[in-house]
């Protein structure tokens, strides 16, 4: 089972009249508000329900956590206990923590200098905060190709996790350990998406035909499931906010080891997978893919021209950035490159302003990049006049 | 002299130029001594009332002889379809529906006697209905008042209706002013035929019409028939009281293009963005602003992003009060591609606050003003040069924003007021 820990940075209202002015791009009041709230119905309650599950089974039941570098800085600053607690959960030695960019962003696709700089940094800050190393890999919201892959395993990596989408998948099954087809040392884990949404989307839900979810049945799914290993990749906000306390999902993961140990079952981290199991073939995925949405592919991120030009001048202030090397310009780059900006943009669900996205401080796509892009030109402003300065 | 004005938007809740204009008119008026009374839809009492006395139609109940309003509901359909209706239903049972849905609508409508109706004084869905409402409470306000006036002035066809209600009532002359016609609004294929029939009955009913430019008197004489000596051209001006030109702090140290407005097909907004475009080639240090909101704005935003101007190319959303002066203090040039613009009074704002201004000929102001830049809306490359020239070449800038200061400081409300009031006596 691993869990994916993220909340982006969200920007203020930043209007026309602000470029040129005001350099402070972000909404502190919401994102502490937003961030204190997720931390109390689910961070925290969670991180408790799993530390005791690990004890109770004594060194059986097994974690992984991916928690993003925009998360920690806000933990640091909004909610330590918990960043404490994720401490406790370290020293148990039955919690792997993996590795992803710094700021959840989509650098991997553009920019191969910046995505080695974000993933050393976010490698380091695991290190000084839980004193371990990662060594398994998970890119921004499972977003994975051949060439990403390549780039991975140069980075030091052997084992990665991806969604096992259908479009690549054909007839195998993702019930097993597969290679990158470029650099067959890295191994894949592929996230078993029926039955991890079977948790994260449909436990609430009264009209879903196997409401309401027990240990017992879920189980059973699991011991009937082919392959050798089933893989449950989730959001952690899935426990307290997409599913609330109330539907009683943190009672069902209180009892879910205990249940599945005792069919037979064991639990392993993405690195022991990686190490006791062999890939039975290469996996060819020459497009990028992802988890988000049906067509687990790139779109909702970069589907629309709004994200598309957003994306193209973002990127294309790498080489500048480098040649000044401030780190406030570097801070702020990085917070923009959070893929959240990008995905509020998005235009797939949009009609008449009906958006349902979580914690989305915009009314519709369109100012969702009309803030973000205000906000770049200011920051693009900085990046040239301190261009300037240095000649 | 006294004016009963029927209005429908008056600042600072205002949606386009017809209430800036409405202001002007007024206060013009009270300088030349001209009492007025403002009618309008829904006043939020913080209107501006030292130059006239508003009047809240929202305030007043309806009571004016049966036989009128039968008359009105017979000739007005303000049929509007309810989303309720499905569509899966044959022609006759269609036609069927909506008869029952149109009595309905009678039936409630005038069970409305006797009492006050709040108008929402804005353009919504059911803006027919509203407008014919007005008429009633129009006529009503015309025969409480009568003594207070000698003439009627109604403002574009929302309120024509109201007008020929209290002329009928109270047998004093009407005046119709029109700012905007159906054929400025849309082509001609997509014209709603209701608004259309309004325009006319308005300008038949009335004693005189006023055009805003000789464009407009064009197309009243030509598309809706209209005796020629009936029509009279009187040019809108610009307000000058009251502001003192904003000393506003530059964020931005590239030269500012704006386009203000709303972003709607009239107004020819994806002409200024190629024409930005163009210019971008050319020219780095340059911003352009689009300030505004409309039916066409997210059009526009991706017309925007697709041609990779994004990071010089910007959108204020709406802006209100004091946002629109500071957007004209931060500008350095003004344009105004308008495919179809009846008078236009924003690049006189803009001269104003000493911008130099691009216009589309086909325009009402471009009759007016000698010295803003004039363009075919459709032709971009004329006004990438034109906006390229005044960016680059300070002479002919500082040329344009002094002689246009000059030029807009005579086209002052009080003296197109002068000249209706030459209307209203021809009227008595």
């Amino acid at each position: 089972m691993y869990f994916q820990v993220h909340q982006p940075t969200r920007l203020r209202l930043y209007r026309f009249f602000d470029i040129g002015k005001d350099s402070h791009y972000y909404d502190d009041f919401a994102n502490r508000t937003i961030f204190k709230r997720v931390a109390q119905r689910c961070y925290q309650p969670m991180n408790d329900i799993l530390l005791q599950a690990i004890k109770r089974n004594k060194g059986k039941f097994k974690v992984a956590f991916s928690i993003s570098g925009s998360a920690l800085e806000q933990f640091e600053r909004y909610a330590p206990e918990v960043l404490d607690s994720f401490r406790e959960l370290a020293a148990t030695g039955c919690v792997e923590f993996l590795s992803e960019t710094y700021y959840h962003s989509l650098a991997a696709l553009r920019s191969p200098a910046e995505f080695k700089l974000q993933v050393n940094k976010h490698k380091e800050m695991i290190q000084n905060l839980f004193g371990v190393t990662p060594t398994a890999f998970r890119n921004t919201e499972l977003i994975y190709s051949d060439e990403i892959g390549s780039m991975v395993y140069d980075l030091g990596f052997n084992a990665m996790l991806t969604e096992g989408a259908r479009h690549i998948m054909g007839w195998k099954s993702p019930n097993h350990l597969y290679s990158n087809d470029i650099e067959p040392k890295l191994k894949l884990l592929l996230r078993n998406y029926p039955l991890s949404d079977d948790i994260a989307f449909r436990f609430s839900n009264k009209a879903w035909n196997e409401w309401p979810l027990t240990t017992e049945k879920y189980v059973n799914w699991l011991n009937q499931a082919d392959g050798e290993i089933v893989n449950l990749f989730m959001d952690y906000e899935t426990f307290g906010e997409h599913q609330s306390e109330s539907t009683g999902i943190m009672d069902f993961m209180s009892h879910l080891p205990e249940a599945v140990l005792a069919g037979g079952l064991k639990f392993v981290t993405p690195s022991e997978a990686a190490s006791k199991l062999k890939p039975v073939a290469d996996l060819s995925v020459p497009e990028p893919i992802s988890w988000a949405d049906e067509e687990r592919d790139l779109s909702a991120w970069l589907g629309n021209e709004l994200q598309q030009d957003a994306f193209n001048k973002l990127y294309s202030l790498t080489e500048k950035l480098s040649i000044i090397n401030d780190g406030t310009l570097w801070a702020d780059f990085g917070h923009l490159q959070e893929s959240d900006h990008l995905y509020y943009m998005c235009t797939k669900f949009f009609s008449d302003g009906e958006i349902h996205q979580r914690f989305n401080p915009y009314d519709t796509p369109y100012e969702a990049f009309i803030n973000y892009m205000n906000v770049l030109s200011d920051f693009i402003i900085r990046v040239n006049e301190a261009l300037a300065e240095k000649q | 002299m006294r004016v009963l004005m029927f209005g429908w938007e008056f600042p600072p809740h205002i949606a386009g130029g017809l209430g800036t204009a409405c202001e002007g008119i007024v206060k013009g008026l009270a300088h030349n001594g001209v009492e007025t009374l403002f009618v309008m839809p829904s006043a939020s009492g913080d209107e501006d009332q030292s130059a006239t006395t508003i009047i809240n139609a929202s305030d007043i109940a309806v009571d004016t002889l049966s036989s009128t309003v039968d008359e009105f509901l017979g000739k007005v359909k303000f049929i509007h379809i309810d989303s309720d209706l499905v569509p899966y239903v044959g022609p006759e049972e269609f036609s069927n529906v909506l008869e029952e849905e149109r009595r309905r609508q009678v039936k409630d409508f005038r069970i409305q006697y006797g009492q006050k109706y709040k108008f929402s004084g804005k353009y919504g869905a059911n803006l027919m209905e509203e407008v014919a409402r007005y008429a009633m409470v129009g006529g009503t306000i015309a025969l409480q008042n009568r003594d207070r006036f000698d003439v009627i002035h109604a403002h574009d066809w929302l309120t024509y209706l109201a007008g020929i209600a209290a002329k009928e009532l109270t047998g004093k002359p009407l005046v119709v002013h029109v700012h905007a016609t159906s054929y400025d609004r849309g082509d001609e294929k997509h014209m709603d035929t209701r608004v259309l029939d309004i325009e006319k009955r308005g300008m038949e009913a009335a004693d005189k019409v006023i055009t805003v430019s000789d464009l407009t008197r064009n197309i009243v004489i030509n598309k809706y028939g209209i005796n020629p000596d009936k029509v009279v051209t009187v040019h809108n001006a610009v307000d000058f009281s009251g502001r003192e030109n904003l000393m506003v702090e530059r964020g931005v140290k590239d030269k500012v293009v704006t386009f203000l407005g709303r972003i709607t097909f009239q107004k020819g907004p994806e002409y200024f963005i190629e024409a930005a475009a163009k210019v971008l080639k050319r020219t780095k240090n340059v911003r352009f602003v689009m300030a505004g909101s409309g039916d066409m704005m997210n059009r526009a935003i991706r017309q925007v992003a697709r041609m990779g101007i994004s990071d010089r190319f910007h959108f204020t959303g709406f802006l209100r009060g004091t946002d629109v002066q500071k957007m004209f203090a931060l500008s350095d040039v003004y344009i105004m591609p308008s495919v179809s613009e009846p008078f236009g009074i924003s690049p006189l704002e803009a001269m104003r606050t000493n911008v130099p201004s691009i216009i589309s000929h086909q325009s009402g102001a471009a009759e007016v003003l000698k010295y803003a830049f004039k363009v075919d809306f459709w032709d971009v490359d004329a006004m990438a040069d034109d906006i390229y020239a005044l960016l680059q070449y300070p002479a002919l800038s500082e040329f344009a924003a002094k002689q246009g200061y000059e030029e807009v400081n005579a086209l002052k409300w009080n003296n197109a007021t002068k000249k209706m009031i030459e209307v209203y006596k021809s009227v008595l």
